[in-house]
């Protein structure tokens, strides 16, 4: 008897799996043939791009370990951390905001007491607009969608008594994301806190906002120029800072399919990384400050196969395309929402249920943060209960389910594994289509982005009328009383006029010249080639409003208009 | 033959959620009806000039961000000053039912809620049509 070498070994083994991929071949078609002769319901059998296949096996996905890596290694498709949740928890981060700035500190103390271990800050319209409460287009949106933040003295009492260098805050802001950070490391320098504590995200990608949530300010490519100072001024002076969050989670909102959501946003991170090397800024400097942010809608596996299809690109190209050698620029960290969009204002409590399947897709997606929505949000911005209710989801989900023991639980399944290939396949393919369509910028003019995104959310609803797709209590299992049957939140009707009472007292109590000084800098940086952070970080701390500055800059940079087609 | 509805449809304020009315504008068209839309981040005043130059029948505001108080009252009142009455003024978004029934009290058409189907609109808008024009119908 001889002792078999390992390529006897190797060789033995390809043999038994080919004679086992062989006996599974013939199995799958007479087991073809029997799902063919079956009796299927009387439903469409679709993810939220197309038919699913009934049943997967090994001759649909056998991933090697390049492909999957483990958690923690190259390319991510199992996880950023080799501890997976063991080492750290996902942040639990309710986004939040209504009324007034004391208005909302008072809910993300309310939160913080209940285990909250993120804040996530919402705000109204006119701020997402850069408009100051008193102008006369917030009139009726002062504090209505979100906490109404003008100043810098607004931003103060958004966060007192909470010590900013020890919370990390995420701000949904885009337009004038500048603006508000300026705001923000204004707001930590008065608590003796320096930027490069600060732990935290703003949101600041504009090129989902012209294909999806539309809360732009200024032209693309000022907008962009705008985009790459963050990256610049932060790496150099707020290294923990995610200067973006690169959202999947609006243009999905928007209508959008899961496939289009990964490609869609992939592309604009590309895009991102593109104006940063542009700039001359070297990959490893900006792109470890570079998150995402995904939806996590219904359909469970798709979303779980998107998230780890998204590692896995963002990994390769960040690698083998931008040439990034730090491990920090390949691994995609990612915030989640629960999808807003799937939430029914009939028998409002069926969606605690929905959120709840929701965020474990999230879970077994490797989210490093998460938001869960509340039962009440198709009626009003959420209760004190309905946001607890929420905030509890999650943390059953962390410490009652079991599905934080283990990394990346579905790795492996042939389903999540097949999935997550025909995911990156078609996001390959739709970067070329990108690509030939002109790329980001240009396919955004002429509106190629956001009329897919129409036009999908045009064909869903009709999928709902016709039945094709079910959502419980709108087309099936409905009752007559299905109206509001919780109760809402009401935001006082009196923030705008003691907002405008606050601004006029800070206009006339700051030092005008002071103000003015500033303002005429900020106009010179805009015209210039410097980053404009610093002087924009001087008329926060000259007190000028969010106006004043957005004002200052829209004299250089104009206003975006957008193409209109429905 | 009878003309066909001519329906304005309008995003009013900064909320910039146009799923609702993209889908809305673009299911009244499929049903026959003439549709414009108006883009985003329109005043009162932009919609209500709009409304009387395209000579429209029906002016449908989409507002998902809790300033219909304001703005169905505001786009109402800018009609009836260009004497334009006799359209009618409908809408969906996110609307509390309570306010629902106060802005029909003060003469703005039924509102529509999330999982409203767009047969149930085509349907309202029509019949309303009917009822207002008989000569055409």
């Amino acid at each position: 008897m001889t002792v078999p070498t390992s390529t006897d070994v190797d060789a033995a083994g390809e043999a038994v799996r080919g004679e086992e991929l062989e006996r599974l071949r013939a199995e799958v078609a007479v087991w073809r043939a029997r799902y063919a002769a079956g009796e299927l319901r009387d439903i469409a059998f679709v993810n939220s791009d197309g038919p699913v296949d009934p049943v997967f096996t090994a001759l649909d996905a056998s991933p090697d370990v390049a492909t999957l890596g483990l958690p923690g290694t190259f390319p991510f498709t199992r996880g950023i951390h080799p501890t997976g949740y063991r080492g750290r928890l996902w942040t639990m981060r309710q986004f939040a905001g209504f009324g007034s700035a004391a208005d909302t500190n008072a809910r993300y103390k309310f939160l913080l007491e209940r285990g909250q271990t993120g804040l996530s800050v919402a705000f109204d319209f006119p701020t997402l607009m850069g408009y100051d409460s008193d102008h006369p287009r917030a009139a009726g949106e002062v504090g209505k969608c979100g906490v109404a933040i003008s100043s810098l003295a607004d931003m103060e009492r958004l966060f007192e008594g909470i010590p900013l260098g020890d919370v990390s805050t995420s701000m949904t802001i885009n337009g004038p994301a500048i603006i508000l950070f300026a705001f923000y490391v204004a707001a930590a320098e008065r608590q003796g806190v320096p930027a490069a504590r600060l732990r935290g995200t703003i949101q600041n990608d504009i090129l989902k906002e012209y294909m999806a949530q539309h809360a732009w300010v200024f032209p693309v490519e000022p907008a962009l120029r705008l985009v790459v100072d963050c990256f610049e001024w932060a790496a150099e002076h707020a290294p923990k800072w995610n200067t973006i969050s690169i959202s999947g989670y609006h243009i999905r909102e928007a209508g959008s399919t899961a496939p289009q959501e990964l490609a869609f946003t992939l592309a604009n991170a590309f895009a991102y990384v593109e104006h940063g090397l542009a700039r001359g800024l070297a990959v490893d400097t900006f792109a470890p400050q570079l998150s995402f942010f995904w939806d996590v809608h219904n359909d469970f596996f798709e979303e779980v196969a998107k998230m780890r299809a998204a590692r896995r690109i963002w990994a390769r190209h960040l690698r083998e395309r931008y040439g990034a050698r730090d491990p920090r620029s390949w691994m995609m960290r990612f915030h989640c929402q629960t999808a807003g969009v799937t939430l029914t204002a009939q028998q409002p409590l069926n969606n605690i249920a929905r959120v709840a399947y929701q965020a474990m897709a999230a879970a077994f997606g490797g989210a490093q943060s998460l938001h869960t929505n509340s039962m009440d949000e198709t009626l009003a911005l959420p209760t004190e209960t309905a946001v607890e209710v929420a905030l509890r989801t999650q943390q059953i989900l962390a410490y009652e389910t079991g599905v934080a023991n283990v990394a990346d639980p579905l790795g492996g399944s042939y389903y999540v594994e097949a999935l997550t290939d025909r995911l990156e396949a078609g996001a390959e393919a739709q970067f070329v289509e990108i690509a030939r369509a002109g790329g980001v910028v240009r396919a955004i003019e002429t509106g190629w982005f956001q009329r897919r995104i129409a036009e999908a959310a045009a064909r869903h609803q009709w999928d709902l009328e016709q039945r094709r797709r079910i959502t419980v209590g709108v087309n099936a299992f409905t009752t007559e009383d299905a109206g509001t049957t919780i109760p809402t939140l009401l935001v006082s009707e009196s923030t705008a006029a003691e907002q405008t009472a606050r601004l006029s007292a800070l206009r006339s109590a700051r030092d005008g010249a002071r103000a003015d000084a500033a303002l005429g800098a900020l106009t010179a940086a805009a015209r210039s080639d410097r980053n404009i952070f610093p002087a924009l970080l001087d008329a926060a701390r000259a007190e000028c409003t969010l106006f004043e500055i957005r004002s200052a800059m829209e004299v250089v940079f104009g206003t975006y208009r957008e193409p209109i087609f429905f | 033959m009878p003309r066909p509805i001519r329906v304005l449809v309008a995003k009013p304020g900064l909320d910039g959620h146009d799923r609702g009315a993209k889908v809305v504008a673009a299911a009244l068209r499929d049903a026959g009806m003439e549709v414009i839309y108006t883009g985003l981040h329109q005043t009162p005043e932009m919609i209500a000039t709009a409304a009387v130059q395209e000579d429209v029948d029906v002016v449908g505001l989409s507002i998902l961000s809790g300033a219909h108080m304001t703005l169905f009252p505001r786009v109402r009142e800018l009609l009836h000053v260009a004497g334009r009455d006799d359209i009618l003024l409908t809408g969906g978004g996110i609307i509390p039912q309570s306010d629902m029934e106060a802005l029909q009290r003060t003469g703005v058409g039924r509102l529509f809620g999330p999982g409203t189907s767009t047969g149930d609109l085509v349907r309202y808008i029509r019949e309303w049509f009917a009822e207002r024009q008989p000569q055409d119908a």
